[in-house]
């Protein structure tokens, strides 16, 4: 018998359910006076850096529906390329910027929209910058494990061709799933949990 | 946002998820993840800076009553109808290392099993001072603790007779983006837990009693509230030590 290494095994995922917007977005459906505000409502103040963009889109299921219940969170660096984290030892993040938005996507059309900036390049594990990006997380009922995603930006075409994850998507054809569409300063980044536009997910 | 304990920060990439532990996203027992669950294969990528990273949040976020589902609510003077309980424990990641400064929010139905929302269609009415939501912050131990009403089961659409048991949402933020962790803490001892289609979600018979808290008698509080106890483990993270690139040294 060799010594144990004693991991502990990681909690199991469970769906979120229909009512995830009862506990992280409260006041968004209708349960006020429990939280001032719902956290993650707003990333942005008057002395944030950067350029300021919106981020718009809906999650789609595999029948073209677009997700009511469902809730989306995105994390990115801010404009310098910094994570307002306590894991960033690089540097120190615009204290103005949070890095972290989510937002419920609406009863009526399923859209969800973020007021951030373009966040800056950072780095990969060997080094390489990779293309500005948006992390994204996805949980609804009928997920059963939140989902992991990226977007990035169109207007970015060098440094996307040298992003170290765009490159490893094998189907050539499916990087277009992560690059959002600009519309002015809004871009929109749709999501399509299965079909033939099925977004790549990441094990990350 | 940040206010951590003083502690060298952590910047190593987390262990690989165990997806045969996680309940796959195709499940058809569970008929709504029919349609919402990708098909193609993930894309499997070492943590970057972009998921060992995450948002940390200060005790300034939380208010008096957050982590007090009976009065959150409630009218002056008043409280939740239900059993008085505490639910309490730590947030660990895989080494067994307590996460403090966890950001844990909780959800769940009332004492008769209805949810405050506007699509709840169950019969059962609703508590005039309970709302459903709480959260909580853990401290240097990775200790949290919360009151609140246990739920009563619930009926939902699924198969023809499908009932939830009685559960708590909880979503955990721990110190990376990677760790993000949504899931649902059962009460031991229900024999609905077995019967139901979401549980059994999850392959593993081992990995579902994970969710399930038993009753801790030595922290009930006499005359008051029965405690359940209920540990959450994170992912845990590779050491730094040979693979330090991103300190640059
Ligand atoms: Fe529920």
């Amino acid at each position: 018998m060799a010594q144990e290494l004693g991991y502990l095994k990681e909690t199991p995922s469970q769906t979120a359910g229909p009512y995830v917007h009862i506990g992280l977005t409260p006041n968004f459906c209708g349960i006020a006076g429990v939280y001032d505000a719902d956290l993650g409502s707003s990333m942005v103040n008057d002395r944030t850096l950067g350029e300021r963009i919106t981020i718009k889109g809906r999650v789609f299921d595999g029948a073209g529906a677009p997700l009511k219940d469902a809730l989306v969170e995105i994390w990115q660096a801010d404009a310098a390329g910094f994570y307002n984290s306590p894991s960033e030892i690089r540097g120190a993040a615009d204290p103005s910027f949070t890095g972290w938005g989510r937002c419920p996507t609406s009863a009526e059309d399923g859209v969800f929209a973020f007021e951030t900036v373009k966040p800056g390049r950072v780095p990969f594990k060997d080094g390489r910058l990779m293309a500005p990006h948006i992390t994204f997380w996805i949980v609804a009922r009928g997920i059963n494990i939140g989902l992991h995603t990226r977007m990035y930006f169109p207007d970015e075409g060098a440094a996307n061709d040298e992003d170290p994850l765009l490159a490893r998507i094998e189907h050539r054809e499916r990087v277009a799933t992560l690059i959002a569409a600009r519309e002015g300063s809004t871009y929109l980044f749709d999501i399509h949990l299965q079909g033939p536009e099925e977004t790549v997910f990441l094990d990350i | 946002m940040s206010e951590m304990p003083n502690r060298k920060p952590e910047t190593g990439a987390f262990f690989p998820r165990d997806r045969n532990w996680h309940p796959p996203a195709f499940a058809p027992g569970y008929k709504t993840s029919v349609l919402r669950s990708p098909q193609r294969a993930l894309l499997s990528l070492d943590g970057t800076i972009s998921e060992i990273t995450g948002p940390i949040f200060g005790h300034s976020v939380l208010g008096e009553l957050d982590n007090d589902l009976i009065h959150n609510f409630a009218k002056p003077g008043e409280s939740a109808i239900g059993e008085r309980i505490i639910v309490h424990g730590r947030v660990l990641d895989e080494r067994g290392r307590p996460v403090s400064g966890a950001l844990l929010e909780f959800w769940q139905a009332n004492a008769g099993g209805r949810y405050r929302h506007k699509k709840e269609s169950y019969l059962a009415p609703l508590d005039p001072n309970f709302g459903g939501c709480g959260r909580t912050i853990t401290d240097e131990n990775g200790y949290y603790a919360f009151r609140t009403i246990k739920p009563g089961p619930y009926p939902w659409p699924n198969g023809v007779n499908d009932w939830r048991p009685a559960h708590i949402h909880f979503s955990v933020f721990g110190h990376g983006f990677a760790q993000r962790l949504i899931t649902q803490m059962y009460f031991e001892g229900d024999p609905m837990i077995w019967k139901c289609p979401i549980v059994n979600t999850i392959p593993d018979r081992q990995a579902i009693e994970q969710l399930v808290a038993p009753l801790d008698w030595a922290n009930t509080i006499p005359m008051d509230a029965r405690a359940y106890r209920f540990d959450i483990v994170l992912r845990g993270r590779r050491s730094t030590l040979f693979e330090n690139r991103l300190e640059g040294n």
